[in-house]
C-alpha cells in the first residue's frame, strides 16, 4: 500500500472525509449503545480493549478528516478547534464522552428524578434529590433561629440596603456622595438596631439566634466596610518613612497574615475574654466581627500597598510640587489611582472574606453552611447531606461568581488606559 | 518657671517624632492593659502562666498518628502528633494541587475548545465555593456514600476502598536503614555527576547523557542493596476479617482514614484552581517575541519550551504559587471541622479543653503557623532575589 493513500490529502477530500465521519459515527454509536442500552457490539474483542473501541474508532476517523486548508470552512474550523493533533482529538472525544455519560445522570438527580412536593422525608420516594428537605428548612437556612414573627425586621433591613444601592444608580452624581456616606456611617447603625432590637418597642433578639444566609451577609458586609479603612491605614503605615510606625504596621500585618483564620477565631472565643477585666462580656458576634475585620484588614493592606507601589513616582512628586501635604496628597492624588489599580485584588479579598464566613461555626454561630450541618443531623432528616451541601454550594457559588464578574466589569469601566 | 522661652517646636524633626511616640505608647498601653487583665483573671481561676503542663500526661487518644502515641504520652508529644498530621495533609495536598493545577492551567491555554472550556469551568466552579463546604461535601456526602466494609471496592485485590477509609498494602522492610542510606548516596552522586557534566559541557562542549546516568544510579544503587545489602521488602496486604455477625474490618495494611482523604481532596482541588490561574498567567506573561526569537535561531519546539519559555514563566509562576502552598497549609486547619486530628483539633481543641490554658495553647498554635509562614516567606524572598533578572 502506498503511504500517500493513508495520509489524508486535499485531492481525495470527499472520500477521506466520508470514511472519517463514518468511523467517528461508529465510535459514537458504540459508546451510546454501551451507555444507554447496555449493548456492547465490540464485546467479541479481548477484555479491556473493547472498552476503548469508541476512542480508537474516533481517533482514526479524526485523523482521516484532518486536512489542512481543505477549503471547507466548517471542516477547517472543526480541525482547528477540536482536532489539531491525534492527542487533541482523543482529548476532545474523551470530554464529549464524559459529558454524555454524566450530564443526563446529573440532570436526572437534580431535576427529573427529584422530589419537590411534600413536607416530610417520606415524601421523597424517587432516586433523585430530595429538595423537600431544602424547602422545609428554607426558613432556617435564610434566617437561622431568628423568631418567625420578627423576620420582617431582617427583610426590611436588607430591603433598605437594596433600595439605597439601587437608588444610587439613578440619583444625580451630586447626591451620590451623600448616599455613600449614609450607606457607610448611618445605615449600619440603623440596620443593626433593627435586627438586634431592644429599643423603640422592638423585641431584643440575642445574636445567638441570628443565623443562616442573613448572618453570612451581615458578617461579610460589616467586616467588608470596617476592614477597608483599617487596611488603608496599615498600607500607608507600612510605606511610612517613620520607623516606629512602619515596623508596627509590618508586625501587625505579618502577624495576622501568618496564622489561619480558624486560630484567630479560636483566639477570639477562648483567649480574648481572658484579656478583658473580669466580668466584662463582649457579645460573641462582636468578637467574631473584630477578629475577621482585623484578619482581612491585614490582607487588604497588602493589596493596597501593591497599588501604592505600582503608582509612578511622578504622581507623588507632582502632588508635592503643588504644595500638597501628606494627607491631601494621599487622599486626592495617590489613593484614588492606587485603589483603581488594585480592584481585582480588592475583589479577591472580599471574595475570600465571603468564603471565610462559614468558619464562624467555631464560636457556635451558624450561618448557611452551619445551618445545613445542623439540619442534616436532625433525626427526621438523616441522609440529606448531599442535598444540603449542594444547595449551600450553589448559593455561595452564585454570590461569589456574581461578585467576581462585577469586579471584572468595574475594572473595565474604570480603566483609563486607551 | 519661665514660660517666655517655651515654644512648641513644630520643626520637621519633632513633627516626625510625635506620631511615633504616640504609636509606641499606644501599643505599650494596650499590651499592659491586656497583660494585667490576663494576670488578674488567671489569678482568680487559680492557674499560673507557664509551659510546665507540656510535660504532663495527656491521657487522651488520637485516632490517627504517624508516630507512636497513646494517652500515657505527654502534651508535647500530642502537639508533635498534631503538627505531623498537619504537615502530612499539607504535603499530600500540595503534591496533588500542583499536578492538577499545572494540568488545568496548561489546558486553559489549549487550542482545543472543549479542553480549554472544561478547564475554565473547573476553575470557576471550584474557586467560588467555600473550601469548608467542599470539605463537608466530600466528608459528609460523597465519602459516606461508599459501600460498607464487606462490599468494598477492590483495586486488583490488594487495595480496598470503603466507608471506613482506604486500605492500602503496608511495606514491610528488613534493614530499611541500608536502603535509606543507599538512596541518599545515590542522590549525592547524581549531584556530582550533573556538576561534572555541566563542567564538561561548559569547558569542552561535550554532551554527557546526564538523565540516563542519573536514572541508572537512582534505581541501580538501591537495587544493589536488595542483592547484597540484605534488604528485603514484603507487602502486608489488607484482609477482611469478620468480628461479629455484621461487623467486618480489614486488618493488615495501612488504613487511610476518610477524614484525611476528604481533606486532601478538597484542599488540592480548591488550591489547584489558584495554581492553574498562576500557571496560565505565567505562560501568557512570556512575550511572544521571545518564542519567535528562539525559533529564529533554530531551536526546536521542545527546546523553546525547556530553555526559553519555562525559565521565564517559572519566574512569574513560583512566587504566587508558594503563596498558595502557604495558604493550603493554613487552610489545612479547617481539618478541625471534620475531626481530622491536626494541630488545631488536637492542641487548640482537645488539649485546651483538658487543661484550660487558653493563652499558652493558642499562642503556641499561632506561633507554630507563624513560624511556618515566616520561614517560607524568608525563603521566598531569598529565592526571588536569586531568580530576579539581573539587568546590566
Amino acid at each position: 500500500m502506498n503511504i500517500s493513500l493513508i495520509k489524508p490529502n486535499k485531492e481525495n477530500l470527499t472520500s477521506f472525509v466520508s470514511v472519517g465521519i463514518l468511523l467517528i459515527f461508529i465510535g459514537f454509536f458504540d459508546f451510546l449503545a454501551n451507555t444507554f442500552f447496555n449493548w456492547n457490539f465490540t464485546g467479541f474483542l479481548p477484555d479491556r480493549l473493547n472498552y476503548f473501541t469508541p476512542i480508537i474508532f474516533g481517533v482514526i476517523g479524526s485523523y482521516l478528516i484532518r486536512i489542512e486548508f481543505s477549503g471547507n470552512k466548517l471542516l477547517d474550523k472543526i480541525n482547528n478547534n477540536f482536532n489539531s493533533s491525534n492527542f487533541n482529538a482523543a482529548l476532545s472525544l474523551i470530554v464529549i464522552f464524559v459529558l454524555i455519560k454524566f450530564i443526563p445522570a446529573l440532570l436526572n438527580w437534580f431535576i427529573f428524578d427529584a422530589d419537590f412536593a411534600g413536607n416530610t422525608k417520606q415524601d421523597c420516594t424517587s432516586d433523585g434529590a430530595c429538595w423537600v428537605f431544602v424547602k422545609v428548612w428554607m426558613n432556617r437556612f435564610v434566617y437561622g433561629m431568628y423568631p418567625d414573627a420578627e423576620q420582617w425586621r431582617i427583610n426590611t433591613a436588607f430591603f433598605m440596603l437594596f433600595a439605597i444601592v439601587g437608588a444610587s444608580f439613578f440619583v444625580p452624581t451630586k447626591f451620590k456622595k451623600y448616599l455613600l456616606l449614609f450607606l457607610l456611617f448611618v445605615y449600619p447603625v440603623i440596620g443593626l438596631k433593627l435586627i438586634a432590637g431592644g429599643d423603640f418597642g422592638l423585641k431584643y433578639i440575642e445574636t445567638g439566634a441570628w443565623g443562616g444566609l442573613s448572618l453570612t451577609f451581615i458578617v461579610s458586609a460589616f467586616a467588608l466596610i470596617l476592614c477597608f479603612p483599617i487596611g488603608m491605614f496599615l498600607a500607608l503605615g507600612r510605606r511610612s518613612t517613620l520607623p516606629a510606625i512602619r515596623y508596627s504596621s509590618i508586625g501587625f500585618i505579618e502577624l495576622w497574615r501568618g496564622v489561619p483564620l480558624i486560630t484567630v477565631l479560636f483566639m477570639s472565643a477562648v483567649m480574648f475574654p481572658m484579656f478583658l477585666p473580669d466580668g466584662t462580656y463582649v457579645d460573641k458576634l462582636i468578637r467574631v466581627l473584630i477578629a475577621i475585620t482585623l484578619f482581612e484588614a491585614a490582607y487588604m493592606a497588602e493589596v493596597i500597598r501593591g497599588g501604592l507601589q505600582a503608582l509612578p513616582k511622578g504622581q507623588y512628586e507632582a502632588a508635592k510640587s503643588l504644595g500638597m501635604g501628606y494627607w491631601r496628597m494621599h487622599l486626592l492624588i495617590v489613593l484614588p489611582q492606587a485603589l483603581k489599580l488594585v480592584i481585582p485584588g480588592i475583589a479577591n479579598t472580599f471574595l475570600a472574606l465571603v468564603k471565610d464566613t462559614p468558619l464562624i461555626f467555631v464560636v457556635g454561630l451558624l450561618e448557611l453552611a452551619g445551618m445545613v450541618n445542623l439540619a442534616k443531623t436532625n433525626p427526621e432528616w438523616l441522609g440529606m447531606a448531599m442535598e444540603g451541601y449542594v444547595f449551600a454550594g450553589l448559593v455561595f457559588w452564585v454570590i461569589c461568581y456574581a461578585m467576581s464578574r462585577y469586579s471584572q466589569n468595574l475594572e473595565k469601566k474604570l480603566s483609563t488606559e486607551r | 518657671m519661665n514660660f517666655k522661652n517655651f515654644k512648641l517646636d513644630f520643626s520637621n524633626k519633632n513633627r516626625d517624632l510625635i506620631p511615633q511616640v504616640l504609636t509606641v505608647l499606644f501599643i505599650i498601653l494596650v499590651v499592659i492593659y491586656f497583660a494585667t487583665n490576663a494576670q488578674n483573671n488567671m489569678g482568680n481561676r487559680g492557674i499560673s502562666f507557664g509551659f510546665g503542663f507540656l510535660s504532663q500526661e495527656s491521657s487522651f487518644d488520637i485516632q490517627f498518628s504517624l508516630i507512636d502515641y497513646d494517652g500515657s504520652h505527654s502534651y508535647a508529644r500530642a502537639f508533635l502528633v498534631g503538627l505531623l498530621n498537619t504537615i502530612l495533609v499539607s504535603v499530600i495536598g500540595i503534591f496533588f494541587a500542583t499536578i492538577l493545577g499545572v494540568t488545568v492551567g496548561i489546558s486553559r491555554l489549549s487550542q482545543n475548545y472543549l479542553i480549554s472550556k472544561a478547564a475554565e469551568w473547573y476553575v470557576e466552579i471550584f474557586r467560588n465555593i467555600p473550601l469548608i463546604l467542599q470539605i463537608f461535601f466530600w466528608y459528609f456526602a460523597a465519602l459516606r456514600a461508599l459501600p460498607l466494609s464487606e462490599n468494598s471496592i477492590s483495586f486488583y485485590d490488594i487495595s480496598y476502598l470503603n466507608v471506613k477509609g482506604w486500605y492500602v498494602p503496608k511495606f514491610i522492610w528488613t534493614n530499611f536503614s541500608v536502603f535509606f542510606y543507599s538512596v541518599i548516596a545515590a542522590i549525592i552522586s547524581i549531584i556530582f555527576v550533573s556538576k561534572y557534566a555541566k563542567k564538561q559541557r561548559d569547558e569542552f562542549g561535550k554532551q554527557i547523557p546526564t538523565l540516563y546516568i542519573s536514572l541508572a544510579i537512582l534505581f541501580g544503587l538501591p537495587f544493589l542493596t536488595f542483592l547484597i545489602g540484605g534488604v528485603s521488602l514484603s507487602f502486608g496486604i489488607p484482609e477482611l476479617h469478620q468480628l461479629s455477625k455484621t461487623i467486618y474490618v480489614y486488618k493488615g495494611g495501612v488504613s487511610i482514614i476518610p477524614e484525611l482523604i476528604s481533606l486532601a481532596l478538597a484542599l488540592s482541588m480548591y488550591t489547584a484552581t489558584f495554581i492553574a490561574e498562576n500557571v496560565r498567567a505565567g505562560i501568557l506573561g512570556v512575550s511572544k517575541g521571545q518564542k519567535e526569537a528562539a525559533a529564529s535561531i533554530g531551536l526546536t519546539k521542545g527546546q523553546i519550551l525547556k530553555l526559553v519559555v519555562m525559565p521565564q514563566a517559572l519566574r512569574i509562576i513560583i512566587p504566587p504559587t508558594t503563596n498558595q502552598y502557604l495558604n493550603l497549609t493554613k487552610n489545612s486547619s479547617l481539618a478541625a471541622a471534620i475531626a481530622y486530628p491536626d494541630i488545631v483539633l488536637v492542641f487548640a481543641g482537645t488539649a485546651l479543653m483538658q487543661t484550660g490554658r487558653a493563652i499558652e495553647i493558642i499562642s503556641i498554635t499561632m506561633f507554630t503557623y507563624l513560624a511556618l509562614s515566616l520561614s517560607i516567606s524568608v525563603f521566598m524572598n531569598w529565592y526571588n532575589k536569586k531568580m530576579a533578572i539581573k539587568e546590566k
